[in-house]
């Protein structure tokens, strides 16, 4: 008797309410299920955040786990970034020479250079090309994990999932995409340089001093720490995937597919809110 | 709001009186390690548990029997936290799980050790980092010497010390149990939670399986819930049997007092067993 009132006095022993019959149409209900799931998945991913940040900020700190990390999702991004950079400098080097050539600006050639990869192509190229070796990378692991029972099992030894494994991932991301975006400035202009020098005799020396003419820290600075927002997303987003995957291999392939999907279009989509904000603040 | 005062005052009393019988049940030592109360579970639709009552003393071992579906694996699941019931309880040395958070639920834990049924060994680590991963994260005064000598004590009580630098893939299903049940012991828990330890696993291994437990249950005097399909391993490593069918306990005894009954579903599931 006792135990019963401690109970529900707890809110412990509450009972369920009755199942309703539907008073919704099948017509609205299919409409409305698209929208409750989108929504639902929003407040997942809010709470899953929450319990994150509080284990990132509580002791025991995993810091072995975190620059595990660091050198998994890093060291080991760098070439594919810098190549990237690399492709996407050549590709602006001779797209703007034909543009400026035929609108007579071609001496503008090395700034338009130096500011489209500092303002936007280097953050961006590194944004999407790590949340899709990074995103599909923690996507799976995580999931494979999960649908193991292996995560269940961190649990069990009473470790904290979100400060073990989501927690050092998320930061991992955050910290890295910055420096792997000075990697990818830094091998855009250099190609780009290389693509002008083949067509036309130009020293480094030349095409930087001319590049970097007029510019200043609010051109670089914004821009490369920008991308600590897009860390955040796509370790975000391919730790939550991967942590409440259900259903064996197709769910590990679903989990790492949506991590990329999602977190790339998530980081174009924060990139125009950035690209705005730091339009703002750093005119 | 004044006429709810009194009340109020009552239910705090009653809370009161509640916590107090419970503080001296645990300190006198008759609560049960595990007790579970009227515990409820749905997935969707589907309903698992439905209204199940257990307890189970310190030094004691229940098996938990049922047909595939039945909820075996969602009422240890429940006991340990992994998933939260609809309604009802469930008291770990008379404490109840509801309402705690992360890191109160891991003080519980930690007094607990699970066996999952595949092992759910840690396929990125070895199999001495795999026993090793609770004590680096709960034990951390101990050296690291003093953690790989816990970690060899394990791995030899379980029968696999000579395996510490294999991976969890190179092992059998019996052998990645073994490992399993090491790391569920590391931490020298009271409660031992066993989800189909016999599972997959040839007559042999099994056997060595359950001689594995009682040995352990022996030395250790832990309470067990042991969840299994074999009813000749529940026999044998079990003090008491559960027998679940639609998501509560249809008879609760000895094997004998099993054997004795009349109920229908009994009488089917022994014979479809023996």
């Amino acid at each position: 008797m006792i135990d019963q009132k401690f109970s529900a006095v707890a809110g412990v022993d509450r009972p369920l309410p009755e199942p309703r019959a539907s008073a919704v149409s099948p017509v609205a209900s299919s409409v409305l299920g698209p929208i409750n799931k989108f929504f639902e998945w929003f407040g997942d991913l809010g709470i899953f955040f929450w319990r994150v940040v509080r284990a990132a900020v509580t002791p025991p700190f995993e810091f072995r786990e975190l620059f595990r990390q660091l050198d998994e999702i890093g060291s080991m991004s760098l070439p594919l970034v810098a190549l990237a950079g690399a492709a996407t400098g050549v590709v602006l080097s001779m797209e703007a020479r034909y543009s400026l050539t035929r609108f007579g600006a071609k001496s503008l050639l090395p700034a338009a250079i130096v500011f489209s990869v500092l303002h936007e192509t280097g953050p961006i190229i590194t944004g999407l090309v790590v949340s899709g070796r990074v995103g599909a990378g923690i996507g799976a692991e995580l999931a494979s994990m999960k649908v193991t029972e292996q995560i269940d099992a961190v649990e069990t030894c009473a470790v904290s999932p979100y400060r073990l494994l989501a927690a050092p991932r998320i930061l991992a991301c955050i910290l890295v995409l910055p420096l792997l975006t000075l990697a990818a400035d830094a091998s855009g202009l250099l190609m780009g340089w290389v693509a002008q020098a083949l067509v036309e005799p130009l020293s480094f020396h030349q095409f930087i001093t001319a590049g970097f003419k007029g510019a200043d820290f609010n051109d670089f600075l914004p821009p490369t720490f920008k991308t600590m927002v897009f860390g955040l997303i796509i370790g975000l987003i391919a730790c939550f995937q991967g942590m409440r995957t259900q259903g064996g291999a197709a769910g590990v392939g679903r989990a790492a597919t949506s991590s990329v999907v999602l977190s790339s279009l998530f980081v174009i989509l924060a990139d125009v809110v950035l690209v705005k904000l730091i339009l703002i603040f750093f005119p | 709001m004044n006429d709810d005062e009194p009340a109020r005052e009552i239910c705090m009393e009653t809370i009161d009186q509640v916590a107090v019988k419970r503080e001296e049940s645990e300190k006198d030592g008759t609560a049960p390690a595990i007790a579970v109360e009227d515990l409820h579970k749905s997935f969707g639709s589907q309903k698992v548990l439905n209204g199940i009552s257990l307890a189970v003393k310190r030094g004691e071992t229940l098996a938990v029997l049922g047909r595939s579906g039945t909820g075996k694996s969602v009422l240890l699941r429940l006991i340990i936290g992994l998933e939260k019931p609809d309604s009802g309880s469930v008291r770990i040395h008379g404490r109840d799980l509801a309402g705690l958070d992360l890191d109160q639920l891991g003080e519980i834990r930690m007094k607990m050790g699970f066996l999952f049924q595949h092992a759910a060994l840690y396929d990125s680590l070895t199999v001495e980092q795999n026993v090793a991963f609770p004590l680096q994260h709960h034990k951390k005064e101990a050296s690291k010497s003093e953690q790989s000598e816990r970690v060899r004590q394990l791995l030899a009580e379980v029968g696999m010390a000579g395996h510490l630098e294999k991976m969890p893939s190179d092992l059998s299903g019996g052998m990645q149990k073994r490992v399993g049940l090491a790391r569920a012991l590391a931490l020298d828990p009271d409660i031992l939670l066993l989800d189909e330890p016999t599972a997959g696993l040839d007559p042999i291994s099994a056997a060595e399986i359950d001689d594995l437990v009682l040995k352990l249950q022996a030395e250790h005097h832990m309470a067990s819930i042991v969840v299994t399909h074999d009813l000749h391993s529940a026999k044998t490593i079990a003090n008491r049997l559960a027998l679940l069918n639609e998501g509560n306990v249809v008879i609760e005894g000895s094997f004998e007092e099993l054997q004795r009954s009349d109920i229908a579903f009994v009488r089917e599931f022994l014979g479809h067993s023996s």
